[in-house]
């Protein structure tokens, strides 16, 4: 907004050949009706309809019709929902925490000057380019309890077979294993970019000083990479909460529903149940449920901002 | 598991109904001979939808001939069983279907269709000699038949029955000097006896992932004689013999099947069958051919095909069906119920039942000797099916909310595999699928 006013101030009006003055900001319109049609058609409407559709009873085949907040009410007192929520954050949580640790570690050992290191970071990204059905297929072998080649690794060093994705207490923290597996490397690459980037001057000054290696990572290297840290738990937590695809390989939201998230759950309602309105309904609140984490992220990260703004 | 198998075989091929009237032999004769106009619809462009499955395969792998045999252009798919239910329900609810001619299961979508209105009525294609030969109606099995009919009218066509049995393992069985169980605590002991966890040897695998597995526990219910949802349409789930059935289920799964088998479909079951550690599999028959291809079982030769134990109450073989049937909405009514004919025919049966594909509802495919001659799989699969066909009873409610039904059943069966109580579970799940239930009766 502070551009447009800014142009507005600065370019001087338009003069046309009948000697009449345009105002310069209807001839921005043309351009930007194309896109706000876009916006329109595939998010505003959408949203428009979802909206609508939550507050109606409607299941494929049948006819449609307006029950007010019933769908939400219905929520309220479903407890394979509630669950999902709990599990979706769960899930979330532990797909941000173990990549954002892991890429960091990853990230701090690569910026180093290593014997193969572009070779080795090539490696590194590898998971992140495999399709996630391909990815699930073979996780899923892996996890075999009889066949698989974890319990096999297992039993090298003694330790006896585990469940991993076919026991409710041990699948969220094996799904979360496939996630960290396939998204440490993307946590990496945004640190990196963020090490790389940072000055040297503060880090020769720490040493002259007599800071140890421990002291210029806690007190130099964390704080200047936060915002960059941010903005991996932004993209992490984005991927995590709409995951859907490895889990639904995998375990299908099992055993019973202990690995149901909110979109393996929504899934169901909509398109196994064909219940549209009610799967509209979770849709509307899985929705506010990111803006509100988003709005926290954000919030998270101008504090960052301005913390390092007053640092400087 | 019995002797005197060409006795029972040829018992079974003695109930079965009148001899085939043609020979399999040259498809184009054989169909000829029926006097229908074939080509009437050549040039005609149909859509095809079809279920992932032997049954499928089947159609796809001989399609070429019905185009010769017609002049009709076939485009087929085939998709998995839970996408094929979702797509259907979509496509015909948004009132055009991009295909004419569709493959169902009668025990998911069998109600759905029929309320929704969605399939063509064939009754009077059937009744046209212009276009069906006489005797093709009556040639069905009765049980067949009460599949396809909703009153007076004909939707889908019937394709093939599935009975389910139990595939044993005999060396196992041999090496315990084991007799195949004849009621449900023989099945419960027999399990336990051939159980080893140290030689990763286990005596039962039925399915155990949520959703699959609800069929296991109905099928143990009609032991009880009990239907999970009785005449009137009143859920019985959570009667004491269905809490029976639950708790043979749990005692089964948690004692007698490896580890891991909550997430079991049937494929991860054959899998384990085929690996030769499992003493017996729960499931239904047309599932046999892997397991006596060399390819891919170490089981070949080994493997004992029987009936259902006897329940406490009652001695039956849970049964399930496909049917393919013309859309209403389809605009090539007539060349895709020539399609469906083919499908049902008694050519395209013999080859399912000659593959072990898949066992068709005609009679005179079952008790043709030149069919019997060419089935691939042994003597005892045949006898299978023939002693199950006499106690067959279906597995499933006929009712719409099928997926709701098997899901909210199905996590019940899958949290007793985590060591909850039956009462509690069934409980559970019938108090929230019992609304689900009068409201699709309602609308």
């Amino acid at each position: 907004m502070n551009l447009t006013a800014t142009t507005a101030a600065t370019v001087p009006p338009v003069t046309i050949r009948s000697g009449k003055t345009k105002a310069p900001g209807r001839s921005f319109w043309p351009f930007v009706i194309p896109a706000l049609l876009v916006v329109v058609a595939v998010i505003l409407v959408p949203w428009a309809f979802t909206l609508w559709m939550s507050v109606s009873e409607w299941k494929i085949g049948e006819t449609h019709h307006f029950v007010g907040f019933a769908n939400y009410w219905r929520l309220i007192s479903d407890d394979r929902f509630i669950q999902s929520i709990w599990r979706t954050l769960v899930y979330t949580v532990l797909s941000v925490v173990a990549p954002l640790i892991l890429g960091t570690i990853a990230a701090l050992l690569f910026n180093r000057k290593l014997p193969f290191r572009g070779l080795l970071r090539g490696i590194f990204v590898m998971p992140m380019m495999a399709t996630p059905v391909a990815i699930a297929l073979v996780w899923t072998m892996m996890f075999h309890p009889q066949l698989g080649v974890l319990n096999y690794l297992l039993s090298l060093v003694g330790i006896g077979p585990q469940d991993w994705v076919y026991s409710p207490g041990t699948v969220i923290a094996s799904l979360v294993m496939v996630e960290t597996w396939q998204w440490t490397p993307l946590v990496m690459l945004i640190v990196l970019g963020g090490l790389a980037s940072l000055p040297v001057d503060p880090f020769e000054s720490a040493q002259i000083d007599g800071a140890n290696a421990w002291q210029r990572l806690r007190y130099l290297t964390l704080p200047m990479i936060t915002p960059f840290l941010l903005v991996a738990v932004t993209i992490r937590m984005i991927d995590a909460l709409k995951s859907f695809d490895i889990i639904y390989a995998i375990t299908q939201g099992g055993p019973g529903t202990a690995s149901e998230t909110i979109n393996l759950y929504l899934y169901s309602v909509a398109f196994s149940y064909s219940e549209i309105g009610y799967g509209s309904a979770i849709a509307v609140v899985f929705f506010g449920l990111i803006v509100l984490l988003s709005i926290l992220l954000l919030y998270l990260r101008q504090r960052s901002a301005r913390i390092m703004g007053d640092v400087k | 598991m019995r002797s005197g198998k060409t006795t029972t075989r040829r018992r079974f091929l003695g109930q079965a109904g009148a001899v085939g009237l043609a020979g399999f032999g040259a498809p184009s004769l054989a169909f000829a001979q029926a006097g229908v106009d074939w080509k009437k619809y050549a040039g005609t462009t149909l859509e095809v939808n079809l279920i992932k499955s032997p049954r499928g395969d089947t159609l796809q792998k001989y399609e070429k001939e019905f185009e010769d045999l017609t002049g009709i252009k076939v485009n087929s798919e085939q998709t998995p069983e839970q996408q094929q239910r979702q797509k259907t329900t979509i496509e015909f609810s948004s009132g055009r279907p991009s295909f004419d001619v569709v493959h169902i299961s009668y025990h998911v979508q069998k109600r759905q269709f029929e309320k929704g209105g969605w399939l063509a009525d064939l009754s009077g294609y059937i009744a046209n000699p212009a276009m069906t030969p006489p005797g093709f109606w009556s040639d069905f099995a009765d049980a067949g038949k009460t599949f396809a009919m909703n009153g007076n009218a004909v939707g889908a066509l019937p394709l093939s029955v599935d009975y389910w049995i139990i595939y044993y393992n005999k060396e196992l069985f041999a090496k315990k000097n084991l007799a195949f169980p004849k009621t449900f605590d023989e099945l419960v002991n027999t399990a336990e006896v051939l159980t080893d966890p140290r030689s990763q040897t286990y005596g039962f695998v039925a399915r155990g992932l949520k959703n699959a597995n609800t069929p296991v526990w109905t099928s143990l219910m009609l032991g009880y004689d009990k239907y999970a949802v009785d005449r009137d349409g009143k859920l019985q789930t959570d009667t004491p013999e269905a809490i029976s059935a639950a708790a043979l289920y749990q005692q089964l799964m948690t004692k007698s099947a490896p580890r891991g088998v909550t997430g079991y479909n049937w494929a991860e079951c054959q899998s384990a069958f085929l690996q030769g550690r499992i003493g017996m599999w729960f499931d239904g028959v047309g599932f046999a051919p892997p397991l006596e291809d060399p390819e891919k079982s170490r089981v070949v030769g080994k493997v004992g095909y029987g009936v259902m134990p006897a329940g406490p109450k009652a001695h039956a073989a849970a049964t399930t069906g496909d049917g393919i049937g013309v859309s209403a909405a389809s605009q090539h009514k007539e060349a895709a119920y020539l399609y469906c004919q083919w499908a049902v025919s008694k050519q395209i049966g013999s080859r399912m039942l000659q593959a072990g594909a898949g066992v068709p509802f005609r009679d005179s495919v079952l008790a043709d000797p030149d069919t019997r001659k060419g089935v691939t799989m042994p003597a005892a699969w045949v006898d299978a099916v023939a002693e199950s066909a006499k106690i067959s009873r279906l597995t499933l409610p006929v009712i719409i909310p099928v997926t709701e039904f098997r899901d909210s059943f199905g996590i019940a069966l899958s949290n007793l595999l985590s060591g909850s109580d039956p009462v509690t579970e069934l409980r559970r799940a019938t108090a929230e699928f019992a609304p689900v239930l009068e409201r699709s009766e309602k609308i």
